[in-house]
């Protein structure tokens, strides 16, 4: 970084000529794509309307009314326990796979070929695989996934496990092969233990990809939405006296959603005030894992 | 049991490691299996017998994957077709784009380059549902709502990722070589197609495998963006035939299940080098 110099002109003369040819295509679908309607996001939030076109300023009565959403707590709540599980099963088990893997065993390539297949497929035609499968177990126990929370959760937990192992182990695995090699052996001859070398030498080498894993674990668990609408969809549903509905197993992103094109809501603003949060939310932990990282930056 | 995986040196302790590992990924393709079972089942034994083998009474050969093509009121090739269209030509937007824009502002290095960049690393902790209302309605404005259209979109959208891997590809490669391009007479396009391009070819590639991979399995983006009624992705059509509640033909849906899965398993034991590689380097998005 110290010593890096300013292109030289005969690059840099003939460039300025030529911007729009590098840039016009990007920033402008860029500018479509995120810029335009990030903004106009931000502004909608403090807005009330049921066309864009009539959008009226209102202030912070969307944000108030947020958080007097006890569904919305509710279901900030449910994401940060479901997002805190994940991130320890997930981690914990994709670290021991990579453990595991990384010993010279036979078959090793196979098996890890193995464990990241299911990452590679999406989000909704996974909810509908382990619905068919959870269905076929819960039915011979006369519930369905539709029925209880509990299954919900930890259907959601064992389908996020199956596909998301595979992609923190590929992490883990570079993290454990990048350890020394002088430092096991000098761990070796000084007799240490094979616990006292795990959490004495491996772990405190490989701790860049376990601050990798964690974050994106948890940033993944917070911004879930397909699984969670196709093997659940937030039921079951809990109704109200007041006829409102408690839906159990709905996640953030989800009921953001809902509140945008769910049946009978028509309050735009209030659902983009929440979206607003929600970005707010996913950022801070997305900064927090940049400051991280940059600190502890040793491969890539 | 965890000590005795940890003290593990001798080739027997590994001979029962790898037997163990084989009894768990025997596991972990399981569901898979459960697909393909079903998908040979007719659709009253899906829910009653999910993990038997076909028998003679519930196996019926191909009709659910027959009955599974016009199934739902809307040809499944169709769907094929389009999510098709659409990784292809959004993934080779992307490339080509975010590769010319990351290499300019890498080297000119101005204000306005800078903003762009940081805007771009900005971009990629902003989550979908953030921007998908103003979006959505953006894109039936401008006519984005059809496959050959909504790659714009795509390119917008996931340009941030793309820019931040292929800037800090274009940081890490000499600027003598560029200069003497120039200095032979090369104009700036010149120099990037035929000098710079080419060396880019492994971020090329990584970046590739993070789009297809994301483009193919995306939901909610062109859900929300497209014309539904006229035109459906995969991804789409299957949580249509779900949606239709009374209705759902399940053997028919794990048919339609497994067709969607064949490509992405092939395209996968093809790469899966490359794709391994591209994962672990995109890691750092969030």
């Amino acid at each position: 970084m110290k010593n890096r110099r300013r292109p030289q002109n005969a690059l840099q003369r003939p460039m300025v000529r030529w911007s729009w040819f590098f840039l016009l295509p990007m920033v402008s679908a860029f500018a479509i794509g995120f810029v335009w309607p990030f903004l106009q996001g931000i502004y909608l939030s403090f807005c009330d309307f049921r066309l864009i076109s009539d959008a009226k300023w209102v202030g912070l009565k969307n944000y108030i009314s947020v958080f007097q959403d006890t569904n919305f707590m509710r279901s900030f709540g449910y994401t940060a326990v479901f997002a805190v599980v994940s991130l320890v099963i997930i981690n914990v088990l994709a670290f021991m796979v990579a453990y595991v893997l990384t010993r010279e065993i036979k078959g090793s390539n196979i098996f890890r070929t193995v464990f990241f297949m299911p990452n590679l497929i999406g989000g909704i035609v996974l909810g509908y695989i382990w619905s068919m499968i959870f269905d076929g177990i819960l039915s011979q126990l006369d519930t369905s996934i539709l029925q209880e929370s509990t299954w919900g959760f930890w259907g959601l937990i064992i389908l996020l496990c199956w596909q998301q192992i595979g992609y923190m182990m590929i992490i883990y695995i570079a993290g454990l092969q990048s350890v020394p090699g002088d430092m096991l052996e000098a761990a070796r001859i000084d007799g240490a233990s094979g616990a006292q070398t795990l959490f004495r030498v491996i772990i405190p080498n490989v701790m860049p990809s376990i601050t990798i894993c964690t974050f994106l674990s948890l940033t993944n668990g917070f911004k879930l939405f397909d699984q969670n609408l196709a093997l659940t969809g937030g039921q079951p549903f809990i109704i109200q006296p007041d006829g409102s509905a408690i839906k159990t197993t709905e996640m953030l992103a989800l009921n953001i959603y809902s509140t945008f094109y769910g049946q009978g809501s028509a309050a735009p603003g209030y659902a983009q005030a929440k979206a607003v949060i929600f970005f707010i939310l996913v950022a801070a932990l997305g900064l927090l894992q940049m400051s991280f990282t940059r600190k502890r930056e040793v491969q890539q | 049991m965890a000590n005795k995986k940890l003290s593990v040196n001798n080739s027997r302790g590994k001979n029962i490691l790898t037997a163990i590992m084989s009894v768990i990924s025997i596991i972990y393709i399981l569901p898979v299996v459960a697909v393909v079972i079903n998908s040979f089942k007719a659709n009253t034994f899906v829910k009653t017998d999910t993990f038997a083998l076909p028998s003679s009474e519930s196996f019926v050969g191909f009709a659910n994957f027959i009955k599974g093509m016009t199934f739902g009121n809307y040809p499944f090739a169709k769907s094929v077709l389009y999510s098709v269209v659409i990784t292809v030509l959004s993934t080779f937007l992307i490339l080509l784009f975010t590769s010319m824009a990351a290499w300019y502002i890498t080297r000119r290095d101005t204000i306005v380059c800078r903003a762009i960049y940081f805007l771009c690393v900005f971009s990629m902790v902003v989550p979908f549902q953030m921007v998908m209302y103003p979006l959505s309605k953006t894109a039936d404005r401008l006519g984005l709502n059809t496959p050959w259209t909504i790659p714009v979109i795509y390119l917008g959208f996931g340009a941030g990722l793309a820019v931040f891997m292929f800037s800090g590809f274009v940081k890490s490669i000499p600027l003598e070589i560029e200069e003497a391009a120039a200095i032979d007479g090369c104009n700036p396009p010149y120099t990037f197609f035929a000098v710079v391009l080419p060396m880019m070819k492994p971020t090329l590639i990584s970046v590739g495998i993070l789009e297809i991979m994301w483009v193919w399995n995306d939901y909610l983006l062109p859900y929300l963006s497209l014309d539904i009624n006229e035109y459906k992705t995969i991804p789409i059509h299957i949580q249509y035939l779900k949606g239709s509640y009374g209705t759902v033909d399940l053997g028919a849906t794990m048919a339609l299940i497994l067709l969607s899965i064949i490509p992405v398993v092939i395209f996968y034991l093809l790469c899966q080098k490359h794709i391994i590689k591209g994962v672990a380097a995109g890691a750092v998005k969030g």
